[in-house]
């Protein structure tokens, strides 16, 4: 329509000019645009080169190879002051996956609970999810995070940690706890966990199947936590149940012993997930709202019972309103982790921020952690809208 | 009132399938039924009409418990509506609705809207529960629809899916909320020429609705509620011609003469 019409200006005008062409102005304009963007780049990296040359700082990624020379206090690998910054750089990047990763999972069984909470017939259930909500993201994250960290920084010191069971901890020193000596009859045991969630997602399948074809409704939760727990468990008394916990105990000053949490971690992981647990909650009652109640009434007035309705009608129809916006939050959890930075957690930005003290590299160092974060963020989004593909059932 | 029960007409069976007896209920303090009275028996078609908010789909409603009532007794098929969540359960297995706003399930495709509640509810094999949608939409002529989306489908055919979705659950009573009322005028009449086929098969049917041809064609008798209350109950040669109450009267020359 618009071709014919713009066309039909230009017979009359008598000109042929591409100006007046709708689809050739929208291409020329993109154009346009990514001309200048490229250009400020350049005009910005020349700039920053010959900034750079003038303070005699070298440039690339050569300093990834060189040793750091500084101390992290919590790894998951192998790492001391004479390895690289390269090392130390992945020290902090799988401190933040691991901070990030519990977060999401931790805040979003907190989020569908309180979100369901909210919607519950359940008068006290429901005032006191909306009291969490309100509270928790009516607060800037940075204070939750500062917050959590003076809490834990104000419990008693290690000789008088609180001991709610025999052998755990917990003091300003962080969350102490046994935990069984390794034993190689454990690798079985990995092992038999894995077949035994092999085995449950087979069972579910075939219970289904079996549903389809006699009409009988086969309960498979028990069964299927029965084999998840019970074949790991027959795998460990197989090889005659070894255990020898490590309990720590109080040496000096500190624990010997068991594992632990540090302050930090703990600290950063209740601060995001509490914020962003009170967002969750608003999109899941959301989604649950977003139902028609005329949903439900179809369903009940068919005689299907409430579990079934909330399974079959409810929660497919609720699950596509809530991941998309649930991705996002993911993702600002995510990027919320580099304010370990603020209470001495070394997450990928703490790490990356000393590198760039250290060497002077900033340009490079900011790059490092900006490329990461976007991958993180991409591999999040990624897996999210897979997700929803799958969960985006169609309608017409 | 109390000449309305006078001139109910009994119908051939005479076995009573649905009693209430002074049914009560109030939204808060606000009583949207005022006793009501009322048995249907088995194979009867009974039309409800009155002014809007006057309690028609609350009462109607109150048959399947989707509402509960306050005062008084409802039997249906002989098992009384209490709280008791059997009960209600065994009711909803035998009573069929069809709402106004056809309420099918978006996400589910037509077929599996009808065979979803025959498999959980009567636990039917999904073959046999696909088979018997199949049939049941093609009584209500819609069988090429079947792996078509609620959404790709026009009003009057929705609504003719709805029905066939209750209808799959083979229940001995249908309950319509004004069924015709969201559709265009052109779609009206595929959805009438449907449930005028059912009542021709026997089913008892309680119908809300203000399609007063439907009324005089195919109702055994025509209740007129208005402010929480059943102001008459007539066959509808009585109901039209000679209704007794001003109510009514008013009623009728508003909705007839437009
Ligand atoms: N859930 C509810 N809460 C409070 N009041 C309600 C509720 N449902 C219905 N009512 C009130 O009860 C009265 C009867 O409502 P009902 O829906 O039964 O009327 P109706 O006769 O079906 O009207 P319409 O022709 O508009 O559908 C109305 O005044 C309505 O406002
Ligand atoms: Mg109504």
């Amino acid at each position: 329509m618009t071709v014919a019409h713009e066309a039909n200006i230009d017979i009359k005008k008598g000109s042929s000019s591409l100006l007046h062409n709708l689809a050739f102005r929208g291409v020329a304009y993109q154009v346009l645009l990514a001309a200048a963007i490229v250009l400020l780049a350049y005009l910005l990296y020349q700039n920053v080169n010959a900034n750079l040359e003038k303070q005699r700082i070298a440039t690339g990624f050569d300093f990834l190879n060189e040793t750091s020379g500084f101390d992290i206090g919590e790894t998951l690998i192998e790492y001391d002051s004479e390895d690289s910054y390269g090392r130390a750089l992945l020290v902090g990047i799988m401190n933040t996956l691991s901070v990030a990763a519990c977060g999401i999972v931790l805040a979003t069984i907190l989020g569908t609970i309180m979100g369901i909470a909210r919607v519950s017939r359940n008068w006290l259930a429901s005032i006191l999810a909306s009291g969490y909500v309100e509270i928790c993201r009516n607060v800037p994250v940075v204070l939750h995070v500062i917050f959590w960290a003076s809490v834990i920084r104000n419990l008693p010191s290690p000789k008088q940690a609180l001991s709610p069971m025999e052998g755990v901890f917990l003091a300003n020193r962080g969350f102490i706890f046994p935990v069984p000596e390794p034993n190689p009859a454990y690798t079985w045991v990995w092992v038999a966990l894995a077949a035994g969630l092999v085995l449950a997602f087979g069972f579910n399948y075939w219970a289904q199947k079996h549903r389809e074809k006699t009409g009988k409704y086969i309960a498979t939760l028990w069964p299927c936590m029965g084999i998840v727990i019970g074949l790991p468990l027959a795998a460990w008394l197989v090889q005659g149940a070894p255990l020898v916990w490590s309990v720590p105990e109080l040496k000096g000053f500190n624990f010997r012993g068991g594992a632990s949490l540090t302050p930090e971690f703990i600290a950063l992981l209740i601060g995001i997930t509490f914020y962003t647990g009170a967002f969750i909650a608003e999109i899941v009652r959301a989604g649950i709202q977003s139902v028609p109640v005329g949903q439900i009434e179809a369903s009940r007035a068919l005689g299907i019972r409430r579990g079934f309705i909330m399974r079959y009608i409810t929660f497919p129809q609720a699950l596509r309103v809530i991941v998309p916006p649930t991705t996002s939050q993911y993702l600002s959890l995510t990027k919320n982790s580099s304010l370990g930075v603020l209470i001495g957690y070394p997450d990928l930005v703490n790490v990356g921020n000393t590198t760039l003290n250290q060497t002077g590299q900033a340009v490079e160092a900011i790059a490092v952690m900006m490329a990461v974060y976007l991958g993180i963020s991409l591999t999040i989004s990624l897996g999210m809208n897979i997700y929803n593909r799958i969960v985006a059932i169609k309608e017409r | 009132m109390p000449g309305a029960r006078k001139t109910r007409k009994k119908n051939e069976t005479g076995e009573t399938i649905i009693t209430l007896e002074g049914v009560s209920k109030w939204f808060g303090d606000f009583q949207a039924l005022r006793d009501i009275n009322l048995t249907v028996d088995k194979g009867e078609r009974v039309v409800v009409c009155g002014p809007s908010g006057s309690g028609k789909s609350t009462m109607i409603r109150c048959i399947n418990r989707l509402e509960n009532h306050q005062r008084g007794r409802i039997v249906v098929d002989g098992i009384e509506l209490t709280d008791n969540l059997k009960n209600i359960e065994a009711v909803r297995r035998e009573v069929g609705m069809v709402f106004q706003s056809f309420n099918l399930f978006p996400h589910m495709r037509v077929i599996d809207n009808l065979a979803l509640a025959p498999m959980l509810v009567r636990q039917m094999p999904k073959k046999d529960a696909e088979e018997m949608a199949l049939g049941y939409l093609r009584r209500v002529q819609i069988e090429e629809q079947a792996y078509k989306y609620p959404g790709q489908l026009s009003g009057g055919q929705q609504q003719r899916v709805a029905i066939a979705r209750s209808l799959c659950m083979q229940p001995r009573i249908m309950l319509f909320d004004e069924p015709t009322s969201a559709l265009d005028p052109e779609m009206i009449k595929e959805v009438l020429d449907v449930m005028v086929e059912l009542a021709e098969d026997g089913m008892t049917m309680v119908v809300v609705t203000h399609e007063m041809g439907f009324a005089r064609t195919v109702a055994n008798r025509v209740i007129f509620m208005d402010d929480a209350e059943i102001v008459e109950i007539a066959p509808p040669e009585t109901f039209f011609s000679k209704p007794k109450s001003d109510r009514t009267k008013l009623f009728l020359s508003q909705i007839l003469t437009h």
